[in-house]
């Protein structure tokens, strides 16, 4: 019975085994031959229309051209990835406000002969603005975007002319109607209303600043305390609340109207005018059509860039990919035609292009990235009650400031060089020890058989784990983007460990976001595996009804993209529409505001945390279970042992050693898990909730791109990390230690 | 097999305890199949993940993502669903094969260089992979892997292989000695004590390895969209992410990807846990 059964299941693997094979080498390496290659990050109507645009241009020039939709979160790294290495696009369409990035990784070059001078005044002057940095073009504008204010023709009867006759339309739409919902806590969105009141973002450095900015940030929450608007509303929310009628006007840019049934009535208009202030200006993206290095040099590339700004290539993006395109050309004609039919998606593009003419495009500088944290956090905390704008923006700003402080100089290389002469030294020494070692021949000469099973392993995990992470932990030395590094030996980790000069347990100094992290790591540990242990056990009990269906629904958030789950917590968590206040509500709980305090947004974070790791856990105790003989425990049972004393004094130290690698791993995991705390409450309040991880992620990315400083900061982790095993594994005893060590 | 009945109350106390967990594990994801079926989108201040009503409910979402009624654009996300089977199954075969050896000898002989192998394994588990992607492109690049899926294969079987390892290691040491050591007095050599007995005792550790391995490549998609270069050999979580945009999100088709990227993993552990996960080491110990 049992043979047959291995038997049987030997053949099935032999046969998945031989299909993968042939799946994973078969038609992988047939390379076409290589024409022009463009990438892009769109999908949809966008994609399609550029699928057309593109395969005229085959047929019209006789050229092959690839195309690839990447996703926009890989975007750049994939670019920064291969361009450098030959194997990237000719052509790529990203948004403009990204060039610097672009310049700074050197993965463009100027458009050339794909915008020459007489085909300037064919795009919306703005946009070729957009596409110009320091006198030079880099791109060849193909559409903007911005945002605009859709109305609810059932609930206006005009575009309203001004915010607070908006505002004041509370009360007179019935109940629970909202006059305006608007993303409220993101800066993007907040800069319309900035830049009416004449202040701005960016100016070179943090300019979020002064009166005009304290004016800004005193009406948006006026708009949330008055009941205008919406707190905390999401691009989700802001879609279901428009569509099923409890929203009068939405701001949101033309992505929101491909999420709009056709039936919905509603109408775009530019932004309104704030009363005796002026019009609200929302930012302005434009989306290009960059060469890199390579594709410069060839004609083909240049002629295809060229051609996807045409008129002809405008008329397909605009009907078919409903873009907002910047060709001119364009809207004369189609301000002559009028056609009927498509009337309306024809007036929201107008919309959308008259809102754009008083937009303000976005900078370009890389220095731009990092204003957009402090900035909402500091717009969070005034529209929670939290400061003052005039309290809030000084502290945003000095953020800023210090994530923006120049690298330190060039120091003398000695004391790394001393250390690290050290630690080699160390090694050497111990190596030599170990090889002198009486014995040490013979126990060599014992350990080949071993070495046979183990060689592959190490060989796989040094080459594809090990080199990787020691690129990684090299460039923690190093100050500036990883494209111009500048050696500054252990400034990042002395600026760290001195909490960059502020007191040791400050806002976002290293120490305190230790502690955070490791309270994080110990409630989710805990807790995964109580849960999972109480889940195992229950589920292996003789004789249980449903023991299959239970198994099957219990692995289920591990099942499911956590994108999307740890998303759907942080909607449940939302103060006006979240399903955990409406529960405390049929409770009788006032609703709580989750993410305003630390110890809600925590419990938060864990509640989603616990609920995508629990499942591992579960099934690791299950596999453990299965290999614990019966007869031990039926003998526990003979000898008068309670369930509870079997379990705690048989089946527990049986569980162990399987148990305990889950344990000591599933720690290390949490430790360095941002993705909940990125995606559920995002650091708030104040980035009070940030672990370690994260922090280390927005050094990396949301920060100037200071690789090293981020790199520093892994290999603190690391460290800590390393050491925490060890004291565990002394704690822990002999079987820890084995399974730690 | 156990003598002892459970008493009714404490099989109800069980199965309410069990009820909970289920309620807590399946009520975001219903949040999550509401959704993907709501035209208007989820979030509202309701306690309930119920439609809001018969005109609200659409496939629209399922079809957008599958690309029904487009055939090019369904034979695309046929092959991509094809392309992410195969690479977490190879994946999960990879990792269990490299895997498996080392921890046996990791768990059975004493050799130069253990203690510090075992201790390095877990410090490689201790680094975050802060950007990561680039340097393991230069790395396939210059193994000329970039592009092609043994490469992803490679990579994501080697980030399985340390937890594989510690996991499969605590098998092995659970299982007794004895056994392979009277296979072996039989006449077994050690690769045989090593392939007939300790491998089938470890079946279910084996099994949990594989589901781990098969899952962290079933839901990745930066190193996937980062090493491969074209569309055709993406694999189902890259398609996923691309419906989220700088601006906005398409959540209707994100969650219907999700929901959809969800049911094989549910149908392939509900085909393999009567297998893999009933006691089948219990014979195999007892000899």
């Amino acid at each position: 019975m049992e043979r047959s059964r291995a038997g049987r299941a030997l053949h099935a693997l032999l046969a998945v085994l031989a299909i993968v094979a042939t799946i994973l080498f078969a038609p992988a390496c047939s390379e076409p031959p290589r024409g022009v290659v463009l990438w892009h990050p769109y999908r949809g109507g966008e994609e399609a229309a550029l699928k057309k645009v593109v395969a005229r241009f085959e047929a019209e020039r006789g050229v092959k051209v690839t195309t690839l939709a990447v996703p926009y979160e890989a975007y750049l790294s994939k670019l920064e990835a291969a361009i450098p290495r030959g194997n990237g696009p000719d052509v790529f369409i990203g948004p403009h406000n990204r060039l610097g990035e672009y310049l700074l990784h050197k993965l463009v070059a100027p458009v050339g002969d794909a915008l020459p001078d007489e085909d300037v005044p064919a795009y919306e002057p703005v946009t070729v603005d957009a596409v110009t940095h320091e006198g030079v073009r880099w791109a060849v504008p193909l559409a903007s975007k911005c945002v605009a204010l859709y109305w609810d023709t059932r609930l206006l009867s005009e575009p309203p002319r001004t915010l607070e006759e908006l505002a004041a339309k509370k009360g007179a739409l019935g109940a629970g109607v909202w006059p305006l919902a608007y993303e409220s806590h993101s800066a993007y969105y907040h800069a319309a209303l900035l830049h009416a009141y004449g202040g701005a973002l960016f100016d070179g450095g943090f300019a979020m600043i002064g009166p005009a900015a304290e004016r800004s940030l005193e009406k948006a929450r006026e708009l949330v305390t008055s009941g205008a608007a919406p707190d905390e509303a999401s691009g989700d929310l802001l879609k279901t609340l428009f569509s099923t009628g409890k929203v009068a006007a939405v701001i949101s840019g033309p992505w929101l109207a491909a999420d709009l049934s056709d039936d919905l009535p509603y109408a775009v208009a530019p932004l309104p005018e704030i009363e005796g202030v002026g019009r609200m200006r929302p930012f302005l993206t434009v989306d290009g059509a960059f060469l890199s290095p390579d594709g410069a040099k060839r004609e083909d590339a240049r002629a295809l860039a060229r051609a996807l700004g045409s008129s002809e290539s405008a008329r397909e993006r605009a009907e078919t990919g409903k873009q907002v395109v910047a060709t001119r050309a364009y809207w004369a004609r189609a301000d002559g035609e009028r056609p009927a039919a498509d009337d309306r998606h024809a007036a929201l593009l107008r919309a959308f292009r008259d809102a754009s003419a008083d937009a303000i495009p976005m900078p370009v500088s890389t220095a731009m990235n990092p204003v957009w944290v402090p900035a909402e956090q500091a717009i969070r905390k005034v529209l929670r009650g939290d400061a003052t704008p005039k309290d809030a923006l000084a502290e945003a700003k000095a953020r800023y400031d210090d994530v923006m402080r120049p690298p330190p100089p060039s120091p003398s290389p000695a004391p790394l060089v001393i250390m690290i002469g050290l630690g080699l030294l160390a090694a050497a020494v111990a190596i030599v020890r170990r090889v002198r070692a009486p014995g040490f021949r013979r126990e060599l000469e014992a350990s080949k058989p071993a070495y046979k099973y183990v060689a592959h392993a190490a060989i796989t995990i040094f080459v594809l784990v090990v080199l990787p992470l020691l690129a990684g932990a090299v460039t923690s030395f190093f100050a500036g983007t990883r494209d111009d590094p500048r050696f500054v030996g252990l400034a990042n980790y002395v600026d760290i460990l001195t909490a960059r000069g502020k007191p040791l347990l400050s806002h976002g100094s290293f120490y305190l976001t230790l502690l955070v992290t490791v309270a994080w790591t110990v409630v989710n540990v805990t807790l995964h595996v109580a849960i999972g242990l109480a889940l195992g056990v229950a589920l292996a009990r003789p004789m249980l009804r449903l023991r299959a269906v239970y198994r099957v629904l219990l692995i289920l958030p591990w099942a499911v993209p956590s994108y999307v789950t740890a998303l759907a917590w942080k909607g449940m968590f939302h103060r006006q529409f979240g399903a955990i206040n409406a529960l405390l509500a049929t409770l009788g709980v006032e609703p709580i505001s989750w993410f305003s305090k630390f110890s809600t947004a925590f419990t938060a974070n864990v509640a989603t945390n616990v609920w995508l790791g629990f499942p591992f856990m579960m099934v690791v105790v299950m596999g453990a279970l299965t290999s614990i003989p019966k007869d031990v425990l039926e003998a526990a049972e003979v000898d008068g042992a309670t369930r509870w004393q079997a379990f705690r004094l048989v089946t527990l130290p049986l569980l162990k050693p399987t148990l305990l690698p889950a344990v000591v791993l599933g720690s290390v995991w949490t430790f360095n898990m941002f993705n909940v705390v990125f995606l559920v409450s995002g650091g708030e309040p104040d980035g009070t909730t940030d672990i370690l991880v994260s922090e280390a992620y927005r050094w990396a990315f949301a920060r100037n791109s200071q690789f090293g400083y981020a790199a520093a900061y892994a290999v603190i982790i690391f460290g800590l990390l390393a050491i925490m095993s060890r004291v565990l594994g002394r704690v822990g005893g002999g079987e820890a230690k084995e399974a730690a060590s | 097999m156990n003598e002892r009945k459970p008493g009714l109350l404490e099989t109800i106390l069980v199965h309410t305890v069990l009820v909970a967990a289920v309620a807590y594990a399946l009520y975001p994801v219903l949040w999550v199949v509401t959704l993907a079926l709501s035209k208007t989108g989820g979030t509202e201040a309701r306690v309930l993940p119920l439609p809001r009503g018969a005109e609200d409910l659409t496939l629209d979402n399922f079809r957008l993502v599958t690309g029904v009624g487009d055939p090019e654009k369904g034979w695309l996300f046929a092959r991509q669903l094809v392309n992410s089977l195969v690479v977490s199954c190879a994946t999960a075969l990879t990792a269990v094969a490299i895997a498996t050896p080392a921890a046996y000898a990791l768990a059975r002989f004493d050799f130069v260089g253990k203690r510090t192998g075992l201790r390095g394994m877990l410090l490689t588990q201790m680094f975050p992979g802060v950007a990561s992607a680039v340097p393991l492109y230069l790395i396939l690049d210059a193994l000329h892997l970039l592009d092609t899926r043994s490469g992803l294969v490679l990579v994501y079987a080697a980030t399985a292989v340390p937890f594989a390892i510690f996991q499969l290691r605590g098998a092995f040491l659970a299982i007794p000695v004895d056994l392979e050591e009277a296979a072996m007095v039989d006449g077994a050599t050690r690769v045989q004590a090593f392939l007939k007995v300790a491998l089938p005792a470890a079946r279910p550790a084996i099994a949990v390895t594989a589901l781990f391995a098969f899952m962290s490549a079933w839901n990745e998609f930066i190193l996937a969209a980062t090493l491969l270069g074209r569309e055709s050999a993406f694999t189902l979580p890259v398609v996923l992410q691309s419906y989220v945009g700088e601006y906005s999100t398409q959540w209707g088709a994100f969650a219907a990807g999700a929901v959809l990227v969800s049911v094989p993993v549910m149908a392939l552990f509900y085909v393999a846990q009567r297998q893999l996960l009933s006691g089948l080491t219990a014979g195999g110990v007892k000899g």
